[in-house]
């Protein structure tokens, strides 16, 4: 009899592993949830500074199209850090819709860029043409293309957040 | 607390990196604008180039005729010109630190208006003990040098006082001072000086030159 336990002294034991182990799985998803929102707030913070460098340092004139990425891409260097400070899985439904639409102008510009858009439906014809490539490294890295890889980073990387915290 | 400081200590990285690349672009950008300045005091159109203008490896010298090491340097530049056809062009410059020398500078100038300024050059070189006794060139023995060589001597006499040449000379002497030649020779290939005085570093400076321009 000494080493037979009560059926509820068993159950609550149980239960107290399931519980550790359920806040153990928990953490370990906000943990990696709290990752890639960080990921995405260092590929905006670097995309923004990039971009700063390139207007600002090496005065490259931004296009049109350029500044409507810029006001898709710099608010999150502000917004990201709100959801991550605490961590709160919501911050996926309030960055997603920039980095929606900031992607959405990235690849606009780049089909633009490569000449894969017809002349009359682009929009911007005044001060830089966006189609111009002012900047050219390996002969195929343009602005609009490294854009549109950050934008596509971090929608992917928000994507995967939202599917695995906050289901 | 741990991500705090990641988030921080990766802020503060970032604006690092864009504060060292500011700089590190600004002073390239800097660099670039001294060597162009340079290059605008270093090539100027008056001055006798030999070789191909399309040739991308150019030596500027300073040169001073009454100067020894610039008689003995002739002949190996005009060596590096030969071994590299099409490849390097050379332009004379003065600096003629010698007494009388911008005398002996003044004929030479005066014999490219007739179309003979290489050989009186190589002429004047070659003869430079006779009329540059003890490194102190005597206006009197220059001209008995350039006979022979078909020159109308009687013309250069004339246009070596010609307020063109006065103008070359002033400007060679004021651009040497600002690139702070000191000495004859002094070389600058595609704008950049020898890092120490001698035929070798000379060598190294052209191939250099040759294997940047022509990879």
């Amino acid at each position: 009899m000494r080493r037979s336990h009560s059926p509820r002294q068993d159950s609550r034991v149980a239960t107290t592993i399931d519980g550790q182990g359920a806040a153990r799985t928990d953490a370990r998803v906000s943990d990696v949830g709290w990752n890639l929102v960080f990921a995405c707030w260092l590929i905006a913070t670097a995309s923004t500074l990039g971009a700063l460098f390139f207007s600002e340092v090496m005065s490259l004139p931004p296009c049109v199209l350029c500044w409507y990425q810029r006001i898709f891409i710099f608010p999150l260097v502000l917004l990201l850090p709100v959801g991550l400070f605490p961590f709160d899985p919501k911050i996926v439904r309030y960055a997603l819709p920039l980095a929606v639409v900031g992607w959405s102008l990235a690849f606009f510009h780049v089909l633009l860029t490569y000449g894969l858009i017809p002349e009359s439906i682009r929009p911007c014809t005044q001060g830089v043409p966006c189609a111009l490539n002012q900047i050219e490294w390996f002969g195929f890295v343009s602005i609009p293309l490294l854009s549109l890889v950050a934008f596509s980073v971090i929608n992917a990387l928000l994507l995967v957040t939202h599917y695995k915290v906050s289901r | 607390m741990k991500r705090k400081t990641l988030f921080i200590s990766a802020a503060v990285a970032l604006l690092a990196a864009f504060v060292v690349g500011t700089l590190v672009y600004q002073s390239q950008k800097a660099d670039t604008a001294q060597a162009l300045a340079r290059q605008s005091l270093l090539v100027r159109d008056h001055a006798p180039t030999v070789g191909p203008a399309e040739a991308k490896v150019h030596i500027v010298e300073f040169l001073d005729p009454a100067c020894e090491t610039c008689r003995s340097f002739y002949p190996f530049v005009k060596r590096m010109v030969a071994a590299n056809p099409g490849k390097v062009r050379v332009s004379v410059r003065y600096a003629p630190f010698h007494k009388n020398s911008d005398y002996v500078v003044k004929v030479l100038e005066a014999t490219r208006k007739q179309g003979k300024y290489w050989e009186a050059l190589e002429a004047l070189f070659a003869t430079q003990s006779r009329w540059a006794p003890n490194h102190s060139p005597d206006p009197d023995l220059v001209w008995r040098q350039l006979e022979g060589l078909g020159l109308d001597l009687e013309r250069v006499r004339h246009d070596m006082n010609a307020p063109d040449i006065a103008r070359t000379v002033a400007q060679d002497i004021a651009d040497a001072k600002a690139l702070n030649v000191t000495q004859t020779p002094e070389f600058f290939v595609n704008g950049k000086p020898m890092p120490s005085f001698g035929y070798e570093q000379l060598t190294a400076l052209v191939n250099d030159a040759l294997a940047t321009a022509y990879r």
